[in-house]
C-alpha cells in the first residue's frame, strides 16, 4: 500500500528509491572497471529504508551497519561525496578516511557506520540515552541486520533501552526471508534460533512488530508510531522488516545479476524478464512501489522515466566527481588521530 | 596543603567537574552507592540519579553508550568495576571510541572518560588483579593515565574529563587508602608531562602507578650504599612524555623500567625500545625491566607476593644494571 503522504512527497519518495538503487548500479558498474574493494549494496531494501528515515527531523540520528549506502542517501547525503569516499579521495564524506565501511554525515544526522556486526546498536542507544538526559525530544534510529541479534550488544543495549524508557527505534532489516533456514521453517534468520525475532524485543516488554519490508506504506505507518512514541518518551520500538536477499547481493562481490533496474517492467508486462521472475515481479520494492502509485494515479510512467533519467544522470555525474577527485595527502594519513 | 586520600581525590575531581559542567555524567556498575570501594559515594545524591546512573551488567554496551551519548553532547564518565572486565568492553573502546574522529574524517569529537582500578592487593585472584595498561597503548586514539599520587589523581582525572578524546583512566586500587597532598585548589594537569619524584645521578627509573612509591623507598635504600637515582613517573603513558626520560637518561647512563603488569609486553618494552632508538650511545647497560612474571596472578597470600614487584625487585635491578659497563670490565 501507498504511504498516507501528499503526491509531492510521494514522487519524492519515489525518487529517493531510485537515487538508492542506481547510486549502487553505479558503483558496481564502476567496481568492473575499477578496483574499488569490497563493499556492500542496499538494493532490494529501498522500499524500507526510505520511507523509514524520511519521517526522520533535522537532529534526529541515525546509527547503520555495513548495508549502509541506502540510509545515508535516504537522509540526503550527496551521492558524489559518498562515491568519492568509497574511492578513498580527498572529497569524500570522511576525507577518504572511513570508506564504505565507516560512510558518516554528521550534519544529516549519520555519525556511525560499523563494520563490527551489533556495533552500533550501543551507540545508537546511547545517542538516545543523551537525548533523553538532553530533553530535546530527538529520536535515535538503530538500523540494524539480522545477523547482529547474533550479538551479546544487542541483548545488552535493549534491556537498558527499555529500563530507561529511551528515544529509540531498533529498524532490523531481516533480508533472509529466502535463507536456507528459513524456507525449511526452522530459523526466521540465518543461524538464530529464537522465533519469531520479535520475541527478542518483545520480553522486554516494548512494541515488536514484524513488517512486509518491500511495502513503503507499511513500513511508514509503523515507523510513524514508533517516532511518535519515542518522542513522547514512552520508550523503544523493534521492527523487523522482512526482505530477501537481493540475487547479485549473494555472490562475494557485488553482480547485477538481475540487470539494472528497468521500471517499465512496472506497467508492462511483456518487459518482464525470464530470469528471477519471482524477484522482478513481487520482490523488488521499487517495482512494487511504482505500480503502486501509477494504479493511484500519482504518477504516470512518461513522469517517472523522466524522474528516472535525472537520478541516473545525477548518478553519473557523481561517478565523475568521484574519479576526478584527488586522493588524500600522504601526510593526512596522520591527521584526525586525536582531536 | 591538606592531606587527602587517592580515592578522595578522585571523588573530590568528580565533583568539581560535575558541578562546572552539566553535561558530565556517571555510568556504571552500583556508582549511586559508590562503586566497590567509594569513589562515587555521594554525589548521586548530590546530583541525582539521572547524572549518576546505575547501569545493568553490561560493560560492553554501557561502553558504547557512553560513546553514542558523547556523539550528542554529552561528557560521559565511565566507570567499569576492576579493569580486568574491560575485555567484555573492548569493541567498543577500541574499535569505536578510539577510532571515530579518525574514520569521520574530523567530523565526530569522542570526550569519553573511562574509569577503572586494577592491580594486585587483596588476594582477589586472576580476574580483579591485572594491569592492563599495555594493551590500550597500542591503539592510537585511546590516551592513557596512570597517577600514582592523590594530587595527580585529581589533576589529571580533571584534564582527562575535559578532553575531547577518549581517555582511560587506571586507578591502582592498592593506592587508593595512600594519602597526599592535595592543592585547596586542584588544577588539571597537562597530558604527556612526566614528574621526576625524585633527581639522581646513577641511575634513572621509571615507575608506573603503584611503582612509584616502590621506587621511592628503593631510592632510599640505595641511597644508604651510595647509590643514587632518579625516579621519573610518567604520569601519562599516552602521550608518553619521552623527553623527559631521555634528558634523565642522557645524565644516568642507565634505565630501569617498573610496572605492575606482567613483563613480556609491557610498557617496559616500549620505553626501552624508544629509548635505545635515539640514544644508545649514551646507554652504558641494557635498558632493565620490572614486572610481574607470565602468569595469572594467583589468589593465595603468599603466592600473590610474588607477583606484585616491589622494592626488593627495582633495588636488584638497580645494582644489575649499575654492574654493566660498555667495556665489558665490571662497573
Amino acid at each position: 500500500m501507498l504511504p498516507e503522504l501528499g503526491e509531492d512527497q510521494l514522487r519524492e519518495l519515489f525518487q529517493t528509491m531510485l537515487v538508492m538503487r542506481r547510486f549502487e548500479e553505479a558503483l558496481i558498474t564502476l567496481a568492473g572497471e575499477f578496483d574499488v574493494g569490497h563493499f556492500h549494496v542496499y538494493i532490494g531494501q529501498e522500499a524500507t529504508g526510505a520511507p523509514a528515515l524520511g519521517l526522520l527531523e533535522d537532529g534526529d540520528f541515525g546509527f547503520t551497519t555495513h548495508r549502509n549506502h541506502g540510509h545515508l542517501l535516504a537522509r540526503g547525503v550527496d551521492p558524489a561525496r559518498m562515491m568519492a569516499e568509497i574511492l578513498g579521495r580527498e572529497t569524500g564524506t570522511n576525507q577518504g578516511k572511513g570508506g564504505t565501511l565507516h560512510l558518516s554525515s554528521l550534519e544529516h544526522g549519520f555519525p556511525v557506520t560499523s563494520a563490527a556486526t551489533g556495533g552500533c546498536i550501543p551507540l545508537a542507544t546511547g545517542a538516545a540515552f543523551g537525548f533523553s538526559k538532553l530533553g530535546n525530544r530527538r529520536v535515535s534510529v538503530c538500523l540494524m541486520g539480522d545477523g547482529s541479534l547474533e550479538e551479546g550488544a544487542w541483548h545488552e543495549s535493549v534491556n537498558i533501552a527499555a529500563l530507561e524508557k529511551l528515544p529509540i527505534i531498533y529498524l532490523c532489516e531481516n533480508n533472509s526471508l529466502e535463507a536456507l533456514g528459513q524456507r525449511a521453517n526452522e530459523y526466521p534468520s540465518s543461524s538464530m534460533a529464537a522465533s519469531p525475532l520479535t520475541g527478542l524485543a518483545a520480553v522486554f516488554g516494548m512494541p515488536a512488530v514484524a513488517i512486509d519490508g518491500f511495502d513503503a506504506g507499511e513500513v511508514h505507518d509503523t515507523m510513524n508510531i514508533a517516532i511518535a512514541r519515542a518522542r513522547a518518551g514512552d520508550g523503544p520500538t523493534f521492527i523487523e522488516a522482512r526482505t530477501v536477499r537481493w540475487p547479485g547481493s549473494r555472490p562475494l562481490w557485488p553482480q547485477l545479476l538481475t540487470g539494472e533496474l528497468d521500471l517499465t517492467i512496472a506497467w508492462d508486462e511483456t518487459a518482464l524478464p525470464d530470469e528471477h521472475v519471482e524477484w522482478h515481479r513481487s520482490q523488488d520494492g521499487i517495482l512494487r512501489f511504482t505500480r503502486e502509485l501509477i494504479e493511484a494515479g500519482n504518477l504516470t510512467p512518461e513522469q517517472a522515466l523522466e524522474i528516472d533519467a535525472g537520478v541516473k544522470a545525477q548518478m553519473k555525474e557523481a561517478v565523475q566527481f568521484a574519479l576526478d577527485s584527488p586522493y588524500p595527502p600522504p601526510e593526512a594519513a596522520l591527521d584526525h588521530v586525536y582531536a | 596543603m591538606p592531606e587527602l586520600r587517592y580515592i578522595d581525590a578522585i571523588r573530590r575531581a568528580l565533583q568539581e567537574e560535575m558541578e562546572n559542567d552539566e553535561s558530565i555524567v556517571i555510568l556504571g556498575e552500583d556508582v549511586t552507592l559508590g562503586g566497590p570501594f567509594g569513589a562515587t559515594t555521594g554525589l548521586a545524591d548530590k546530583f541525582g540519579v539521572t547524572r549518576v546512573r546505575n547501569t545493568p551488567i553490561s560493560e560492553g554496551a554501557v561502553m558504547g553508550m557512553a560513546v553514542g551519548a558523547s556523539l550528542v553532547g554529552l561528557r560521559p564518565i565511565v566507570e567499569i568495576m576492576f579493569v580486568d572486565f574491560i575485555t567484555l568492553a573492548m569493541d567498543q573502546l577500541v574499535n569505536h571510541a578510539a577510532k571515530l574522529h579518525y574514520m569521520s574524517g574530523g567530523q565526530l569529537r569522542v570526550p569519553l572518560t573511562v574509569r577503572v582500578q586494577g592491580g594486585i592487593s587483596g588476594g582477589y585472584g586472576a580476574h580483579h588483579s591485572q594491569s592492563l595498561e599495555a594493551w590500550f597503548l597500542h591503539v592510537p586514539g585511546l590516551k592513557v593515565v596512570a597517577p600514582a599520587t592523590a594530587s595527580d589523581a585529581a589533576g589529571l582525572l580533571k584534564s582527562a574529563i575535559r578532553d575531547d578524546n577518549p581517555v582511560l583512566f587506571l586507578e591502582h586500587r592498592a593506592l587508593y587508602w595512600t594519602g597526599g597532598e592535595v592543592g585547596e585548589v586542584i588544577e588539571p594537569i597537562i597530558f604527556g608531562r612526566a614528574a621526576i619524584r625524585r633527581a639522581g645521578t646513577d641511575a634513572t627509573v621509571v615507575a608506573v602507578s603503584r611503582m612509584v612509591p616502590a621506587a621511592l623507598e628503593a631510592a632510599e635504600r640505595l641511597e644508604e650504599s651510595g647509590t643514587s637515582i632518579e625516579v621519573i613517573d610518567p604520569r601519562t603513558l599516552a602521550p608518553l612524555d619521552l623527553d623527559t626520560i631521555l634528558e634523565s637518561v642522557r645524565r644516568t647512563g642507565r634505565l630501569v623500567v617498573a610496572h605492575e603488569a606482567v613483563t613480556v609486553g609491557g610498557i617496559g618494552g616500549e620505553i626501552a625500545a624508544q629509548v635505545q632508538e635515539v640514544a644508545f650511545a649514551d646507554l652504558t647497560g641494557p635498558v632493565l625491566r620490572v614486572g610481574a612474571p607470565f602468569a595469572p596472578v594467583a589468589s593465595s597470600p603468599v603466592l600473590e607476593k610474588l607477583f606484585a614487584p616491589g622494592v626488593d625487585a627495582i633495588v636488584d635491578a638497580v645494582q644489575r644494571s649499575l654492574a654493566f659497563s660498555r667495556d665489558g670490565a665490571p662497573a
